[in-house]
């Protein structure tokens, strides 16, 4: 029995004293039980929506009020003509457009019936079939209330369409964020893995000696990645456009050179990870916690990112993942052009800069 | 006396307050095999690092191969070898393709590396198993090709950092043997060692003890005056002080 408290309390050192265990150890259930608390609600709040009213009248205004009264929604723009739809859609800041016919309260009277259209941004499938629903259900209660006061039956007919995936498949979602989550995790991980491993092994000490230049050591080492993983995102692409039909509504060109935009990023997040660590596997476990949590949870891939506490929002910010899925969303399903999204292209751009940025400036400190 | 291909004259070298390096003056001449000892933290890898053009001195004149370590760092990792305590070939590629990628990163052409190779796995018997992987051959094996390797390119000079640790005393044997026929043939060997018995194998030998050098002469004369009869009671008495 004593040998054995011996050993344990000799694990127990081993563990407090390895202070990267502890940060795992402890870190972990605490993020997330924060994030899948906070983070991971199927409810949705503060959806954006716009709304074209071609009647403007008393009933509608009540319609409008009601549907903007209740949490779920935040109006951010009122239309004028059909043609901002689809532009503001575009733009990724609404999710849901609620157009109302002309002379709305009229026919609603005279004819007894009239119609609502509710429109929805299907990219994001999940959100928008909770979106029309509550938008319907808000309309329904509606109606009935009025029905308490009105003697003769009247009639709202209101109208679903789901813009850029009319049949709502989940493969249009997960296509874009598979591709994202596997670029990252091949393009960062493995990099980060194979340059420790040179430096493990202490051909590192060898390559640096020789005539080769760091730059050339650190880029020949990257450029199969950029290849595999290249090739990895057209795999992903056509599968997902053969097998289920994903549709590629922009410009392909576009969309493969923001794909290496994005792989270059990742490889010089791989390189700043691996110049923070000495061997492979402290590599892959900053690989996997760092960047796997963050990419599945925080970008937006599973959950609605608009859903979050604030702080988490703020927090997806840096989570390179999130801009991605938006560009990659947004090409794939909506074909909109660079003007769309430069703001996203140029975070990732960014982001890259920062990366290499920091690498250069670890390198140097480690030579001097 | 022979040419001089190491030149070093009051080499300093300082992380922030304290000194590594501490007016180390050397010279090392051509064809010699030049033992480059002390205790672990004395200071030698970081001298090591200086003339290999991996670090910057911080005073000093330093002179590799006929270039100045502060400016010609890459005319000086053209002319030198290098091979480490850890291992330096890669095990997932089989012996010629290693000895292809080395030849490569030094600039030789495919003839050349062609011919090199087949005179290498000649010399070491090695011809039958040139497309086997590293990690099927056995330690001995691979780290006298590793130095073979090392001086693929003919450098002027080439560094040893501990190249037999962990190997048994046959094998350490012989790859002597190939440093005495690196050395005839005109390569200044510069090596480190923990083997006080290698020691004296070297035509010259340093005792580095907290940062300076404490001795610089033949192991035969460092002997002599010391008093001792073999190199380990000279650097212990050195290293104790």
């Amino acid at each position: 029995m004593k040998r054995f408290k011996g050993f344990v309390i000799k694990e127990f050192y081993h563990i407090f004293r390895d202070y990267r265990t502890m940060v795992i150890l402890f870190g972990m259930p605490f993020v997330q039980i924060l994030i899948f608390g906070f983070a991971i609600t199927n409810e949705i709040k503060n959806a954006g929506i716009a709304i074209l009213d071609n009647s403007k009248d008393a009933v509608t205004q009540k319609i409008t009020n009601k549907i903007l009264s209740s949490d779920y929604f935040k109006l951010e723009k009122n239309l004028i003509n059909y043609s901002e739809i689809e532009d503001n859609f575009r733009k990724g800041k609404i999710k849901e457009v609620i157009v109302f016919e002309h002379d709305f309260a009229k026919k609603l009277e005279k004819e007894k019936k009239a119609g609502i259209q509710i429109i929805a941004d299907a990219s994001d499938p999940n959100t928008a079939s909770m979106l029309s629903s509550y938008t319907l259900s808000i309309i329904n209660s509606y109606q009935q209330e009025m029905m308490k006061y009105q003697k003769f039956p009247m009639q709202i007919e209101p109208e679903v369409k789901m813009l850029y995936n009319e049949e709502l498949k989940g493969v249009f979602m997960f296509v874009p964020g598979t591709i994202t989550i596997l670029l990252m995790l091949i393009s960062a991980m493995m990099t980060s893995i194979s340059i420790t491993r040179e430096k493990e092994l202490g051909t590192m000490e060898v390559l640096l000696v020789s005539p080769l230049k760091p730059m050339q050591i650190i880029i020949g080492k990257v450029f199969p990645y950029i290849f595999i993983a290249f090739s990895i995102a057209i795999i992903i692409l056509l599968m997902g456009f053969t097998v289920f039909g994903m549709p590629v509504q922009g410009n392909l060109l576009l969309l493969l050179g923001e794909c290496l935009l994005f792989i270059i990023m990742a490889l010089s997040l791989g390189i700043f990870i691996s110049t923070l660590c000495k061997t492979q596997q402290i590599a892959m476990m900053i690989s996997m916690f760092a960047l796997m949590l963050p990419t599945i949870l925080l970008s937006g891939f599973i959950f609605p990112i608009e859903n979050m506490p604030v702080p988490l929002q703020i927090l997806s910010n840096i989570v390179p993942t999130r801009w991605f899925i938006i560009i990659i969303k947004a090409i794939l399903l909506k074909g909109v052009g660079i003007a769309y999204i430069w703001k996203e292209t140029l975070v990732i751009a960014g982001m890259t800069v920062i990366f290499i940025g920091l690498s250069i400036k670890k390198f140097k400190v480690r030579l001097s | 006396m022979s040419e001089i291909v190491i030149k070093v004259k009051d080499l300093v070298k300082k992380f922030g307050n304290f000194v590594a390096n501490d007016h180390l003056c050397f010279e090392v001449y051509k064809g010699e095999i030049f033992g480059f000892l002390g205790a672990n933290g004395a200071g030698k890898t970081t001298a090591i690092k200086i003339l290999c053009g991996l670090s910057k001195p911080t005073s000093g004149e330093i002179n590799v191969a006929g270039f100045d370590a502060y400016h010609e760092t890459e005319k000086i990792k053209k002319s030198i070898g290098y091979m480490s305590q850890k291992f330096s070939l890669y095990e997932d590629l089989t012996i010629t393709e290693n000895i292809r990628f080395y030849g490569g990163i030094y600039g030789l052409s495919a003839k050349e590396i062609k011919l090199r190779t087949a005179d290498l796995l000649e010399k070491l018997n090695l011809t039958e198993a040139k497309d086997k992987l590293i990690k099927d051959l056995p330690l001995g094996w691979r780290q006298k090709l590793a130095f073979s390797v090392a001086i693929l390119h003919q450098p002027k000079i080439v560094f040893l950092d501990e190249p037999t640790g962990g190997v048994d005393p046959i094998t350490r044997r012989q790859f002597w043997n190939m440093i005495y026929e690196a050395a005839h043939n005109g390569i200044t060997v510069f090596v480190t060692t923990h083997y006080m018995d290698e020691a004296e194998y070297c035509n010259r030998v340093s005792i580095m003890v907290d940062g300076k050098i404490a001795a610089l002469d033949t192991p035969e004369n460092l002997m002599k005056t010391f008093q001792v009869e073999n190199m380990e009671k000279v650097f212990l008495k050195l290293a104790r002080g």
